[in-house]
């Protein structure tokens, strides 16, 4: 299995007014192709941070991190993830097909080819039917699979999410979890998720990154053993609440260093 | 139409503290007529009427208070005294006429949307200057607030004397005058509408590898447009005060400013409170038109209207 992303040594200090924050200290991860990665970790641990350099939205101060062996900012201008904010972020004036088209139309790809795509990631995210729609006549969870359709209009390789599920609730939650298991096994892509849930990062993912804060560290890598077609009650065997258990005792560790 | 019944209690309001006024405003004029026409007044002369208020003097002359509500040359005019002179101004005068309230409307109202077209241009290019460049950001927005703290009546007559002292007459100056109010609402207005994506909005065009021309009309501009409507409706409003503003300080012969001053020099108040009116009106139609453009923009952009 290739890497594609990997970390070295990276650090990076934010200069704010009272004083310098360190919100990665010494990271080092390798993310293989196809791999389902969680960044898990209280607020402050550098989990977003990490995920906001991988695409080249912060400039670490340290240390190097390559995606598909070249720099974050070249990366970034060959399109080379999609990335997935914590809000949708659809813009009211467009309609869900004109949002997903954004991402193609700056990227100067023919109109048909556009409409083929929209119609294709739709169903990926199981919107068909919606592609005229305006943002406000869908409910929060259907707005943020339209805001994932975006991101994978472009069939790029890696999908970046910041906590895309972090302000839904737990039903909502359950369901695009599930779906989104399927639309990776499907789309077969590099997924980095970051996210606060200890279900969540477990339930989804091939490999867990605990991390703690001040500095912002990765205190503990697990290689989950569950298979990879997982139903949503798997969440109650015993392999789960194993795993469910050693990223809880990271977490509580990473505190007590404090 | 629940806001029929409070809208009409509004303007009844108005109309009965307007009738209201009418009376104590007038009564001494009307009496000082009233006597040279051979009716009774108390008190009887003119110099101890003055020391009596106008409710007081009413009181005393009951029997004066119907005049004052047809008063030739009222100081305050009753409603349908400023109705009937508009109506016959605007409708029983042919629109070419000198007297026809259309006419003077219609000169008020191209200088009008001359300077708003201009001020709202020029507020567009100056608000996005502003916002993409730091340097006219720090340079020109200070004097665009500084502009709006002169007053327009200091400025006006000034810029209409140095513009006719060079043969530049008629339009055009208070056009100027009309845009140099406009354009203000509009720069601080499209500062705010172009700045208002946030971070994680421009983030994701970062993603995209987009340019900054993508940027701007792909994000920037189309999130810009409810900020615009709000600000267009100040400067056509802004606009049009400022050409009556324009009008009154140089003796121009026709346009609503004009129509308030001459009405005001030659003792015909009526004249004065229909261009009065008229301006109002005016003002309330073009502010109406912007609305409606809003509402009907807003909701085919697909943007839910407040």
């Amino acid at each position: 299995m290739s890497v594609v992303i990997q970390a070295q040594n990276l650090d990076l200090t934010f200069q704010t007014n009272d004083g310098p924050i360190h919100a990665l200290k010494d990271v080092n991860l390798e993310i293989n192709q196809g791999d389902f990665v969680s960044f898990i970790g209280p607020s402050g641990c550098g989990k977003t941070t990490f995920l906001r350099v991988m695409a080249d939205l912060e400039q670490p101060t340290g240390g190097i991190v390559t995606v598909n062996g070249v720099s974050p900012e070249e990366a970034r201008k060959a399109r080379a993830y999609g990335y997935v904010f914590q809000a949708a972020g659809l813009y009211p004036w467009r309609t869900i097909g004109g949002n997903i088209r954004l991402p193609l139309e700056i990227m100067g790809i023919s109109k048909a080819e556009q409409a083929d795509r929209v119609r294709r990631v739709l169903e990926l995210v199981d919107l068909a039917g919606f592609e005229r729609k305006f943002p406000w006549q869908l409910s929060g969870g259907m707005q943020q699979r339209a805001s994932i359709a975006r991101a994978l209009s472009f069939d790029a390789d890696i999908l970046l999410m910041d906590e895309p599920f972090g302000a839904l609730d737990e039903i909502v939650r359950d369901h695009l979890n599930e779906q989104l298991l399927k639309l990776w096994a499907r789309t077969e892509k590099t997924i980095a998720f970051v996210t606060h849930s200890i279900p969540e990062a477990v339930y989804l993912s091939t490999k867990i990154v605990v991390m703690s804060p001040r500095p912002g560290r990765i205190t503990d890598v697990i290689e989950s053993p569950l298979p990879k077609e997982r139903p949503l009650d798997i969440r109650e065997t015993p392999e789960f609440l194993e795993i469910a258990h050693r990223v809880r005792e990271g977490l509580r560790a990473g505190h007590l260093d404090e | 139409m629940k806001s029929v019944l409070p809208v009409l209690t509004v303007i009844g309001a108005i109309l009965m503290f307007w009738l209201a006024a009418v009376v104590p405003m007038n009564m001494h004029l009307v009496a000082d007529q009233a006597q040279r026409d051979g009716l009774s007044v108390t008190p009887v002369t003119p110099i101890e009427r003055q020391d009596v208020s106008g409710v007081g003097l009413a009181l005393r002359n009951a029997h004066l208070i119907p005049l004052t509500y047809n008063f030739v040359r009222p100081r305050l005019p009753a409603p349908q005294q400023v109705a009937g002179e508009m109506y016959a101004t605007v409708f029983e005068k042919k629109i070419t006429s000198k007297r026809s309230l259309v006419y003077h409307g219609w000169v008020t109202l191209a200088p009008t949307l001359l300077g708003f077209f201009i001020g709202t241009g020029l507020g567009i290019l100056l608000a996005v200057g502003i916002v993409y460049s730091r340097v006219m950001d720090a340079s020109v927005m200070p004097w665009a607030i500084v502009s709006q703290t002169i007053p327009i009546l200091a400025l006006a007559p000034m810029v209409i004397v140095v513009l006719g002292s060079m043969g530049i007459q008629g339009l055009f100056p208070k056009s100027l005058i009309a845009a140099y109010l406009s354009f203000f609402p509009v720069v601080v207005g499209m500062v705010k509408g172009l700045r208002s994506p946030d971070a994680m909005q421009l983030d994701l065009l970062r993603t995209y590898h987009a340019s900054g021309a993508q940027g701007f009309w792909a994000l920037r501009l189309p999130a810009s447009v409810p900020y615009l409507f709000a600000s267009l409706k100040i400067g056509i409003s802004a606009s049009l005060i400022g050409t009556i503003v324009a009008e009154l300080p140089t003796g121009a012969k026709a346009g609503f400013g004009a129509r308030m001053l001459v009405g005001d020099q030659y003792g015909q108040p009526l004249v004065s409170w229909a261009a009065l009116f008229a301006a109002a009106l005016t003002a309330a139609a073009l502010v109406g038109l912007f609305s409606m453009m809003e509402r009907v923009t807003l909701r085919r952009m697909g943007m839910r209207t407040a």
